[in-house]
């Protein structure tokens, strides 16, 4: 299950409308082991596209390194879905290389509702889980 | 020619956990096959048909490899090697 604070959904779902039609991308920072979204981290989508998203690799680094000295791990890695639901796509699935991470997706095919779901993904094998939000 | 490797979570399998491991090289390419050599498995991680898989990001200190020859990128002793996976999809 991931349990996330309202704040942080809100403000992956703001990327997200925001970079409409192309699809956003970013990272949620936590304290290693606490499985705790803490920090928000918008990345760049180096592809700028509507239908993939990478992580600019330099930005990517220097995250990391951050990460690494806080003590972090990415606790979320979030991405859009803009004309799809919110479910990991192939590509997702194969390029997915951080089997902690709960991979979280909005989509906003919809204009008004948007949909959010999360999934483990290791080894190829994609399992949603529950999302508990949280007022603080 | 020692340098140090970063490896991620996600590889860590093969090098019983460590999270960092010394190589030796002089060109990305060698301290692939050096790691090869003491940590099986972790090659076919990185290299498909000859060149770095797509997956991956490779940084020598911290320049991608991708501007830097790739496979054929220098390395020189001391430096740092950082492999973490690319976080990508569509």
């Amino acid at each position: 299950m991931l349990v996330i604070r309202r704040d942080l959904v809100d403000a992956m779902v703001a990327h997200a409308r925001r970079d409409h039609p192309d699809e956003a991308c970013g990272v949620i920072a936590g304290p290693y082991g606490s499985d705790r979204p803490e920090r928000f981290i918008e990345m760049e989508n180096a592809e700028r596209s509507p239908t993939f998203y990478r992580f600019d690799a330099a930005e990517q680094l220097k995250v990391w390194r951050e990460m690494d000295a806080n003590d972090e791990v990415p606790v979320v890695i979030y991405h859009s879905h803009t004309a799809t639901e919110a479910y990991p796509s192939r590509t997702d699935i194969s390029f997915a290389g951080e089997p902690e991470a709960h991979y979280v997706l909005v989509s906003t095919r919809d204009p008004i509702e948007h949909e959010l779901r999360s999934y483990r993904i290791v080894d190829g094998v994609v399992t949603e889980e529950p999302v508990k939000i949280t007022e603080s | 020619m020692a340098v140090t490797v970063s490896i991620p979570t996600i590889l860590r399998t093969h090098t019983g956990g460590e999270k960092s491991v010394s190589a030796s090289g002089t060109t990305l390419a060698e301290v692939i096959d050096d790691l090869e050599n003491n940590h099986g498995g972790l090659k076919a991680r990185l290299v498909k048909e000859g060149s770095l898989h797509r997956f991956v990001n490779v940084y020598v200190n911290d320049e991608d490899v991708r501007f830097s020859g790739g496979l054929a990128a220098e390395v020189k002793d001391g430096d740092n090697v950082t492999i973490l996976p690319a976080v990508a999809g569509g």
